[in-house]
């Protein structure tokens, strides 16, 4: 199997924004999905969030940020040509609601992964609160279309080179204690982040779904490397999630199990770089 | 006369344990025409053959068996091929002493090994496989659509068999690479991926399309293949691993066995760095089962260099599960064996590394509905091990996936697909289903008959449906 990349944009330092043609994807792809990507002979099978599909086009579109082999790789893949492998959509669409407060937010490249879900919330009515959080101005991304179904958008950076300097925590909580009444809230960025929301939310009492990200192979519950712990419960989060409420789920070991490879992905990395990747 | 029969097997030659235990090329080297025959020559041709009952698929074993001693091995090729499609991968992989060889009527006589029917198969499918037999002209189209979902054992001979009636296959694989448990599950020391791309390709070659990347029920929807096909076969396999649940279980360095061998075959990353996919290299290994699945794990843990490899079974070696050939390999090899032991708590560091393994050692009390020796914990008897690597190869459950976007399949009590035994059909009209995903975890024979089973039928359904 072979799939075109039909557009690509490099929209940060280390970020690049992609259109992949999967017409049977684009159709079927809900918010909060995701694909398997492998992108050559020898790859790793990687899953990325799918941050936008047309149907009528055939085209997905996958942002994502290069953090190891498998990405370095994926970014020398230019517009024009193809990848090998592309499956999905995989795990569980969100859970939607209408006519509801809602608060999303979304850190460093998980701004990618809240677009589809910003959009899905405002057709259905919600007031939708969007929460963007960047190391800098650059990392912000997605800005002009996340406005578009944003009631409000609320930008911060660690730096302050944009918007409030600080968290998006910092931002949230100030929202909650001026009285805004959440009904329930998305977070999908790194690790620490969705974990401080998920604090917030529980003390806060209101619902966060928060998208995992641990360690996958297949990304359809054969294997059982991307287990979970929520609630108690070993879940999968390729096939029960990946989103799963914060307040529920096990950070510590879910940071944990994310460690697992990380010898032998400096060694790949350093390789990959050898090899003039 | 009998008394003219050696009593023992003809040897099978295999590479040296120490050299191979260190790579991943196959282990065993297959008989050459000269054994072939020898073995054949044992063969006792019974009149009421009962090795022919014991075989899934019913093959004519001693008429395949008889033009190997005849030296037509053309024609023992085509008997072979008549009843099964995939004899290279059955030879190699069968549990052949709980089915024909089991009940082959020389290894009832005292002291008698029975005829090597695996060997003799697998070197009639090898030699095959370098003098191809002359396929039949084109198979002509009988109009007549077919999807299967699943591209393992069961679901590549059910596509053969329809194929070859004239129907017009189309095959759907959720991974990148076809062949289901053949390429992720079996390791290529026992099975290699050659053979299993060259049985592929032949299918292939009967016009059946095979697609990848194609989740059913997630990037098709089961509704559109109905709709668009005059039948359905669902050939998803055992799916989900299942773990102890013990305490411990998410520490790191703790895995299913599928988690592993999914690695290692599908990813192969015995090869990292060259390939992408990383496996963690261990020093102590603890493998949980005693299944060839266990096996498998087991050797392919020693293969990646680990210092010391113990299986953990709850009985004993005579309870144990794996094909007998697997356990002795494992034992040359280097696997150790804890017998009566199951593990009870894992320990990990301060880092969430798993360290020891806490184990209930048991012993063997009344039968239990299996009829083997119920194994019961010895109290107060709960020795640690050190491990850094705990592979739990304990079986598995169904895959949700294509189940829960389709609830109209009616499921057993154990959640597998539940079909009409003389037909397969599932309870939606025009879809079968088989293999694990209906028996459970079983044999490559078993799925493929089931394979084989379903096409009979799906023929017959539409045809039914046509009139």
């Amino acid at each position: 199997m072979s799939y075109l990349i039909t557009k690509k944009r490099k929209i940060a330092d280390d970020e690049f924004d992609i259109w992949i043609k999967a017409p049977l994807i684009a159709s079927s792809a809900g918010p909060g999905q995701f694909v398997v990507i492998r992108s050559h002979d020898g790859a790793e099978r990687i899953p990325l969030t799918i941050a936008d599909s047309n149907s009528e086009t055939g085209e997905i579109r996958i942002i994502y940020q290069v953090v190891g082999t498998s990405t370095q790789k994926l970014s020398k893949v230019e517009c024009g040509e193809y990848i090998m492998n592309v499956a999905g959509p995989l795990g569980k669409p969100s859970e939607m609601c209408s006519q509801k407060k809602v608060i999303v937010i979304g850190g460093g490249v998980g701004i990618a992964a809240i677009l589809p879900i910003v959009k899905a919330l405002h057709r259905l009515e919600n007031h939708v609160v969007t929460i963007l959080g960047a190391k800098n101005k650059d990392y912000i991304i997605l800005r002009e279309e996340l406005d578009e179904y944003s009631d409000e958008l609320i930008i911060t950076t660690n730096d302050g080179s944009e918007g409030f300097k600080g968290f998006v925590t910092d931002i949230l909580s100030n929202k909650l204690e001026n009285g805004f009444e959440v009904d329930c809230a998305w977070a999908v960025g790194p690790t620490v982040m969705m974990k401080a929301v998920s604090v917030i939310a529980g003390i806060n009492v209101f619902p966060v779904w928060t998208s995992l990200n641990p360690i996958m192979i297949d990304g359809t519950g054969m294997c059982g490397g991307c287990r979970v712990k929520v609630d108690g419960e070993v879940k999968f989060a390729c096939v029960d999630g990946p989103e799963f409420d914060g307040r529920f789920v096990d950070w510590d070991n879910l940071t944990q199990r994310q460690r697992q490879y990380g010898d032998e992905e400096k060694e790949s990395y350093h390789k990959c770089n050898l090899d003039g990747y | 006369m009998i008394s003219n029969i050696p009593p023992k097997k003809t040897r099978m030659n295999e590479r040296p344990a120490e050299i191979r235990a260190k790579d991943f090329f196959e282990v065993t080297l297959g008989y050459d025409h000269e054994e072939a025959v020898r073995e054949a020559q044992r063969c006792l041709q019974c009149p009421k053959p009962k090795c022919v009952e014991g075989c899934p698929v019913g093959i004519d074993i001693p008429g395949f068996i008889k033009m190997i001693k005849d030296d037509d091995l053309k024609s023992s090729a085509e008997i072979l091929k008549k009843y099964n499609k995939l004899p290279a991968i059955c030879g190699r992989v069968c549990p052949q002493e709980n089915q024909c060889e089991g009940v082959c009527v020389l290894g009832k006589v005292k002291d008698y090994e029975p005829v090597a029917i695996g060997r003799l198969e697998r070197f009639v499918a090898d030699w095959e496989r370098g003098s191809p037999l002359e396929e039949k002209g084109g198979i002509k189209l009988n109009g007549f659509k077919v999807a299967i979902i699943g591209s393992g054992p069961a679901g590549i001979t059910c596509a053969a068999e329809l194929a070859t009636q004239g129907f017009e296959v189309t095959i759907f694989e959720a991974l990148h690479a076809p062949g289901g448990v053949l390429v992720y599950g079996i390791p290529e020391f026992r099975l290699p991926k050659s053979i299993v791309n060259h049985e592929i390709r032949k299918v292939q070659d009967l016009g059946v399309t095979v697609k990848m990347d194609t989740i059913i029920g997630k990037t098709i929807k089961m509704e559109t293949l109905i709709d668009e096909y005059d039948a359905v076969f669902i050939g998803i396999g055992a799916g989900t691993p299942k773990f102890m649940g013990i305490d411990g279980t998410d520490l790191n360095g703790v895995f299913s066995s599928s988690e592993i061998l999914t690695r290692i075959n599908l990813m192969k990353s015995y090869e990292f760095p060259e390939t992408d996919t990383p496996i963690k290299k261990s020093r102590n290994v603890v493998v949980v089962g005693g299944g060839n699945v266990a096996m498998d794990a087991a050797r392919c843990a020693l293969r990646i260099g680990a210092e010391s490899v113990k299986i953990i079974y709850r009985r004993t070696a005579e309870e144990l599960p794996a094909r007998h050939e697997e356990y002795l390999h494992a034992c040359e090899e280097g696997v150790e064996f804890l017998w009566l032991s199951n593990p009870v708590e894992y320990i990990g560091d301060e880092k969430g590394n798993l360290k020891y393994i806490k184990i209930q050692r048991m012993q063997l009390g009344e039968p239990d509905s299996s009829g083997r020796r119920r194994p019961v914990p010895v109290e107060g008897d709960m020795p640690v091990i050190e491990a850094d690597c705990v592979i739990e190869a304990i079986g598995q459950t169904p895959n949700r996936v294509l189940l829960d976007e389709f609830p109209q399949l009616e499921l057993n009590k154990w959640g597998n697909i539940k079909v009409n035994e003389d037909t397969l059909e599932t309870s939606v009209k025009n879809v079968f289903a088989g293999g694990d995903i209906v028996t459970g975890a079983a044999t490559v024979i078993e799925a493929m008959g089931a394979g084989k089973k379903a096409a009979a039928s799906i023929a017959a359904r539409i045809f039914e449906n046509s009139r």
